[in-house]
């Protein structure tokens, strides 16, 4: 079976800058993946490429072993992959509800249709509700998504991410700026809703990513240092150098 | 969770609907004034033409410039197939003919909707005001089509009269604009609960979001303008019938401008703010019209006042009282608002004096300096009426800023109660 996502020689300047170096990586279906790295290291950038927010400079990108690069981000999300933002990136004005529901729409095939009644959606409405009871939102179903709390907020970034049922999901920092209760719950949330799924995530958080990653890579200006298990990436020299030996003490 | 609740909303929704629809049926019967069909006529018309214009601000978040392309252009085609009908070339029933105006701004939105519609916000208001003009331009340089300086003439009374509807008297054509205006709304509104309707919102609030949602974000704008292109075209097709003249103007940019502003007033965050704004802009134009020729000073300085002090619209203004009036706090409100209403008619008294004073003074100072403004018969060439206007404006200025303040204070104390309640 193809890899979920490979990343072949992908290369992406600003300018004269390039960000990422030449970055190889596969990860195979229904794998956990981690991708740590400073601040500054291309983290958001490598999601941004594989979800076609910014064209390639050059390399290729592969989901399921078809080429997505130079696809549009709506064409990506259609093929199966569907990520969230590190700065929250939600419907502000909309509800709860109705956030959710425009992130289930289209994988119902209800696409641009101006013949059906949203009312009378039977799936996409129990859709919606279900991944609202996921993600602990059931109670502020009605509520405008700008006026949540922050955890909230993010809660329903991961809930429009995972609502249209994508194999393959790309979470940018879900857990940043959250209270040590809140991360504990984000944990929980992730690990459920992401049952049988292929994850990527991007997190500073060392106790989650150990928590949840099966596979950690370390990106360091660009270029992947090191791709292996937790338990390995714990003990590999260059990584501490680069990385965890900034926040072991 | 679909079926229907009689909850409180919606009896309001369906006397709001009940209501529009009894009074759009009995008002030419009720009021008698000379002007009255021709308004309520525009009103009809203008309501489908500010809806349609309303899909784009209010709910796709196009800001357009040139809407009035696609009701003038319904508005030509349509008068081209009157003509065509009357000469015998085929047959359509002139109740239905709107539809050709329809389909002709199905045609149009697809034609240049697919330009305009690739990046919202300026580039968009900048191409559609830059069509506006380019179509503006197209009726001259086309006279054969466009009928030139003089438009197209056509008579809407073709054929054997059925069920004695003949569409001659203007009360018929009243009619029929009604039915086409209930059922515009009703598909409009219907529109708005749609699939499309819903993601046109989330490509307003946030395109990107909606890019990773699986929506082509230039899609959505792009049917939804042509949507929007239809019912502007069935509006433009009602003019026709009800003018039985389509000229230049029907295509420029003073139209565009106007459901602008229309929109505007009555509120572009609201499915009934455009028919609150019509029926204000036309009542403006029309039968404020009829009075003075300062109307579209008025209508500038309402304009200004709404985008300044309630960029909701009358809408928001009727939509803040809402919670109130659940909290059963109105009577807090009552006292402030009379004095406002009281001593905001001085300062509008005043206002208009002078105005009204200025103009008379300007145009025709020399010629008839007499004068009648409220039943006052002066000339404007004494200072006397100068002073007495001006007075009363800065009199009423001064006293309504304590009403105002009152009606502030009541305002803050209810916001409180209400926040403490939501707390409880
Ligand atoms: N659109 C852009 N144009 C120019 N430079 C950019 C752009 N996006 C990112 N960069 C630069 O690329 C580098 C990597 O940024 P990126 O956001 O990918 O880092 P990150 O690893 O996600 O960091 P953090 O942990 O702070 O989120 C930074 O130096 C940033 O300034
Ligand atoms: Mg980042």
């Amino acid at each position: 079976m193809s890899a979920a996502i490979e990343l072949r020689a992908v290369t992406k300047s600003f300018g004269n800058t390039e960000i990422i170096r030449g970055v190889d990586l596969a990860i195979p279906q229904g794998e956990r993946h981690a991708i740590i790295g400073p601040n500054g290291a291309g983290k958001s950038t490598l999601f941004n490429l594989i979800s076609g927010r910014y064209p390639l400079s050059r390399g290729d990108i592969l989901l399921n072993g078809v080429s997505v690069s130079g696809l549009k981000p709506f064409e990506i999300n259609r093929k199966g992959l569907s990520r969230s933002f590190q700065i929250t990136n939600i419907f502000q004005r909309m509800s709860v509800f109705e956030n959710v529901r425009c992130a289930v729409l289209w994988s119902l095939g209800y696409k641009y249709s101006f013949w059906h009644r949203l009312g009378g959606l039977k799936d996409a409405n129990l859709q919606a509700e279900a991944v609202m009871e996921s993600i602990g939102l059931k109670a502020r179903r009605d509520t405008p998504a700008g006026v949540l709390s922050y955890a909230e907020q993010r809660a329903l970034e991961i809930g429009i991410t995972i609502a249209g049922g994508a194999n393959v999901i790309l979470l940018d920092e879900p857990t940043a700026g959250m209270s040590r209760t809140e991360t504990a719950d984000a944990v929980e949330l992730i690990r459920k809703v992401t049952q049988g799924k292929t994850l990527i995530m991007v997190e500073h958080d060392m106790g989650v990513i150990f928590d949840i990653a099966d596979k950690i890579s370390v990106l360091v200006y660009g270029e992947v240092i090191a791709s292996d298990i937790p338990a390995n990436i714990r003990g590999n020299k260059a990584v501490q150098e680069a990385y965890l030996g900034t926040e072991s003490h | 969770m679909t079926r229907l609740k009689y909850s409180p909303l919606n009896l309001g929704r369906w006397l709001v609907w009940g209501g529009t629809a009894l009074l759009m049926i009995v008002l030419p019967l009720i009021l008698t004034a000379g002007f009255t069909l021709t308004l309520l006529s525009q009103i009809g018309i203008g309501i489908i033409f500010a809806l349609s214009y309303n899909m784009l601000l209010g709910q796709g978040g196009m800001l357009s410039f040139g809407h009035a392309v696609y009701s003038g252009l319904g508005a030509y085609f349509t008068v081209h197939a009157l003509n065509l009908i009357s000469k015998g070339s085929f047959y359509f029933p002139v109740t239905l003919v709107p539809l050709v105006g329809g389909l002709a701004g199905i045609v149009f939105g697809v034609i240049f909707g697919y330009v305009t519609t690739k990046k919202s916000g300026t580039t968009f208001a900048m191409i559609s005001l830059g069509i506006g003009e380019m179509v503006a331009a197209c009726s001259l340089m086309f006279p054969g089509f466009f009928g030139g300086e003089g438009g197209v003439t056509t008579n809407r009374v073709i054929g054997q009269p059925f069920l004695g509807i003949t569409y001659g008297p203007s009360i018929q054509v009243y009619y029929l604009i009604v039915g086409w205006a209930l059922v515009c709304m009703v598909a409009m509104f219907a529109w708005t609960q749609t699939p499309l309707g819903r993601m046109a919102n989330a490509v307003r609030d946030n395109p990107e979001r909606a890019e990773f949602v699986g929506y082509d974000t230039h899609m959505v704008r792009f049917l939804t303008l042509v949507i929007a292109g239809f019912f502007a075209g069935i509006a433009g097709g009602l003019n026709c019938l009800n003018y039985e003249i389509v000229t230049a103007e029907n295509v420029g940019a003073l139209r565009s401008a106007g459901v602008l502003i229309a929109t505007f007033i009555g509120g572009a965050g609201f499915f009934f703010g455009p028919v609150i704004g019509s029926i204000v802009f036309f009542t403006m134009v029309t039968a404020v019209g009829a009075v003075t020729k300062a109307w579209a000073f008025y209508l500038g300085l309402m304009f200004l006042l709404i985008v300044l002090y309630a960029p909701g619209g009358f809408a928001s203004l009727i939509a803040m009282h809402v919670p109130v009036i659940k909290a059963r706090l109105m009577r807090r409100l009552w006292l402030p608002y009379a004095a406002t209403v009281a001593t905001g008619t001085v300062l509008l008294i005043g206002l208009i004096s002078l105005v009204e004073i200025t103009y008379h003074y300007s145009l025709e100072a020399e010629t008839a300096p007499e004068m009648k403004l409220f039943s006052f018969a002066f000339k404007v060439t004494d200072g006397a009426p100068w002073a007495i206007a001006a007075g009363l404006l800065v009199g009423g200025f001064i006293i309504s800023r304590f009403a105002w303040n009152a009606v502030g204070r009541a305002w803050g104390e209810i916001v409180h109660i209400l926040q403490d309640r939501a707390a409880a």
